[in-house]
């Protein structure tokens, strides 16, 4: 009897065990400094002296009633939003061309699209920066044809360049993987029954492949939100990103609470969006999706 | 001229021939089995009428018109997949209805067909159910209904029924040989398995590395198998080698421990050949009464029959006796082996095919 409680006890305890771990791990790395941004994003501060222990919600009044804010945020949203339609875009294809080569063309082709991931994002964004500079080899190009030095460097646009640039192997790898499941059988299926080759990809290919292309866009959409080096690197001193933002309130302003507020406003709003993207997708297939 | 008919096919990848010069013809409404083990092309040649392998040379034409290199979504041919490649997103009525849909059918047309066939694979009442919501048997039948829903020209099944277990697919063979004599459809089946092809096809084709050896009605197959290899692979067969000894329809054959009376055929006197003999046309008699005696070595209780393994101065000789009540002989008891002189076959030895291990094949299969 008490060998039969003891069994069950330790299989009760078990997996708390085998999750302890992760959890301190994640509870130390993560939510304490949530929450200790949390706390912080209420204080008071005070040029002469700086964070007081005193709660107040001025700076989130000031993050959702300043247009300079706001306008961040708009930019930042945008931004990303155009990022993950651009990779979806091109990486769906992508990922659907992959899926259908050869032997040691697939392999080499894979890598070439991951290289990216394998290089420091800084790099990267000074790879870009020199390509994109008003000497650099596109505006050399665009010279070439005719066209005026352009101003791209230190636009949107760099920045939705680069950020697609590094965001793309997010939206490959889970489309790819959900067009390995794919019986190629279905295609042929959906042909003999008379479909042309561009309504198999829209009635039986995309459905099925969907579950890849949200998980993709939820990746893209959130890491480029929250993309630090990219945006300060490529929008320069002015075009400001909400990272950057934060980035200026903590180390230039020395507003640390106010920071915290923008940090803590961006990550919800990116959970609201995130969420219901997620759930209007879903929604839309969960039946057939299972 | 036959309805479908391939023409001289060949599909070559690199210098490796898979289907080598296929010459078929199906007549309308027919039930045409490709018979043959893995890798013997007939599934390539499925897939070449079908339109998704490429023919190297050849010509395929169905109901007068070449289709050699059309399209395969202008064929107009049903198929079931091995794998019934069903639509996992869609319902069964939304699998069923696409190919109506392709087609622009009008809506109350579409309904209609589609009652008609869920109605004729008994899935009415699942038709709001998606495919992994179903059973195995109920998927081959979705993917029936899909391929005859659009009344194709022809129906190709590609190994419909390995997927099942062995119960289910006894059923469904006779269920899809009921279906397809009720809507007519010419059918055009590959399998590996004997025993489907010969329970519901009307002509077999049996290939053996990219090659046709024999094209026939299920039952000339099994009684007169053209070569070694069919006469191992369609059903179980006893073969013994000999010499012909004197030719023509009173013929002997010498088999080192006996002379055999046989019809020999074609074989001239002198010719090395296998004599084929199916194992339940043998039967037991007292020893010294038949044309052999032997050793019982070993049998098998397979429920309706029993199959013995008896070892004779020409060889093991496989036995079936159908279990008719009577007590089955015991293992190492000495027995005569009977056989009638004209159910004997005479195969010509240099056309035994692949050799496979000795002369005769065991299975229990």
């Amino acid at each position: 009897m008490s060998a039969g409680t003891g069994r069950s006890l330790t299989a009760k305890t078990t997996p708390y065990l085998l999750s302890g771990p992760a959890l301190l791990l994640f509870s130390c790395l993560l939510l304490v400094p949530l929450l200790l941004t949390a706390a912080l994003s209420v204080s008071v501060f005070d040029d002469a002296i700086g964070v007081r222990n005193e709660f107040t919600l001025a700076h989130y009044a000031a993050v959702l009633t300043d247009e300079y804010y706001l306008g961040i945020f708009w930019r930042t949203f945008s931004v990303s939003a155009i990022t993950t339609i651009i990779c979806l875009l091109i990486g769906a294809p992508e990922a659907y061309v992959l899926s259908r080569m050869g032997s040691p063309w697939r392999s080499i082709f894979l890598v070439i699209v991951l290289a990216p991931l394998l290089v420091s994002v800084v790099v990267r964004a000074f790879g870009w920066s020199m390509l994109l500079s008003p000497t650099g080899l596109v505006n050399q190009w665009l010279a070439l044809v005719g066209l005026g030095p352009v101003q791209i460097l230190y636009t949107e646009l760099a920045v939705i360049i680069a950020l697609t640039h590094v965001m793309l192997p997010f939206m490959v790898i889970p489309v790819w993987t959900s067009l390995q499941t794919l019986d190629p059988d279905g295609e042929r299926a959906a042909l003999s029954l008379g479909a042309t080759p561009f309504t198999v990809l829209r009635r039986v290919v995309l459905p099925q492949v969907l579950p890849g292309i949200l998980s993709g866009s939820l990746m893209v959409f959130g890491l480029s939100a929250s993309a630090f080096a990219i945006p300060g690197l490529l929008g320069g001193r002015r075009l400001k990103m909400v990272a950057t933002v934060v980035y200026d309130e903590y180390l230039h302003e020395l507003n640390w609470p106010l920071g915290a507020a923008i940090a803590l406003t961006l990550l919800l709003a990116n959970l609201v969006i995130m969420l219901t993207y997620n759930r209007v997708i879903e929604g839309a297939y969960r039946k057939s999706l299972g | 001229m036959s309805f479908l008919t391939l023409t001289g096919v060949s599909k070559a990848y690199g210098s490796v021939r898979v289907v080598a010069d296929m010459n078929l013809s199906v007549e309308r409404g027919e039930f045409v089995s490709l018979l043959g083990p893995s890798g013997c092309g007939k599934t390539t040649t499925l897939q070449m009428i079908a339109g998704f392998v490429e023919v190297t040379s050849g010509r395929i034409s169905l109901d007068g018109r070449e289709i050699t290199h059309a399209r395969p979504n202008s064929r107009g041919l049903g198929i079931v997949f091995q794998s019934y490649a069903l639509f996992p997103h869609m319902t069964v009525s939304e699998n069923v209805s696409f190919g109506l849909e392709m087609r622009r059918l009008p809506k109350a047309e579409r309904r209609e067909r589609l009652d008609a066939v869920l109605a004729l694979v008994q899935l009415a009442p699942l038709a709001a159910r998606y495919p992994r919501e179903l059973s195995g048997g109920q998927r081959q039948r979705v993917a029936l209904a899909r391929a005859l829903v659009i009344q194709p020209r022809v129906l190709l099944l590609d190994e419909p029924l390995s997927n099942l277990d062995a119960k289910l697919r006894e059923e469904m063979q006779f269920e899809l040989r009921q279906i397809q004599r009720t809507v007519g459809t010419t059918t055009v089946m590959v399998t590996h398995d004997q025993h489907e092809a010969m329970s519901i096809s009307d002509r077999v084709v049996v290939m053996e590395a990219g090659r046709v050896t024999q094209i026939d009605d299920p039952q000339r197959l099994y009684e007169h198998p053209q070569t070694r290899f069919i006469s191992t692979f369609v059903g179980k067969a006893n073969l013994i080698r000999g010499r012909v000894q004197s030719a023509g329809p009173q013929g002997r054959v010498d088999l080192g421990a006996m002379t055999a009376d046989v019809d020999a055929g074609d074989a001239a006197a002198g010719d090395e050949v296998f004599l084929s003999i199916r194992p339940e046309r043998l039967s037991f008699v007292p020893p010294g009464q038949g044309q052999i005696d032997g050793v019982v070595r070993e049998r098998f209780f397979l429920g309706s029959q029993w199959l013995y393994h008896v070892t004779t101065a020409v060889g093991e000789l496989i036995v079936a006796c159908p279990n008719d009540g009577r007590p089955p002989l015991e293992e190492a008891r000495r027995t005569g082996v009977d056989w009638l002189s004209r159910l004997v076959q005479v195969l010509p030895a240099e056309a035994a095919g692949p050799d496979p291990q000795s002369g005769s094949r065991v299975g229990l299969s």
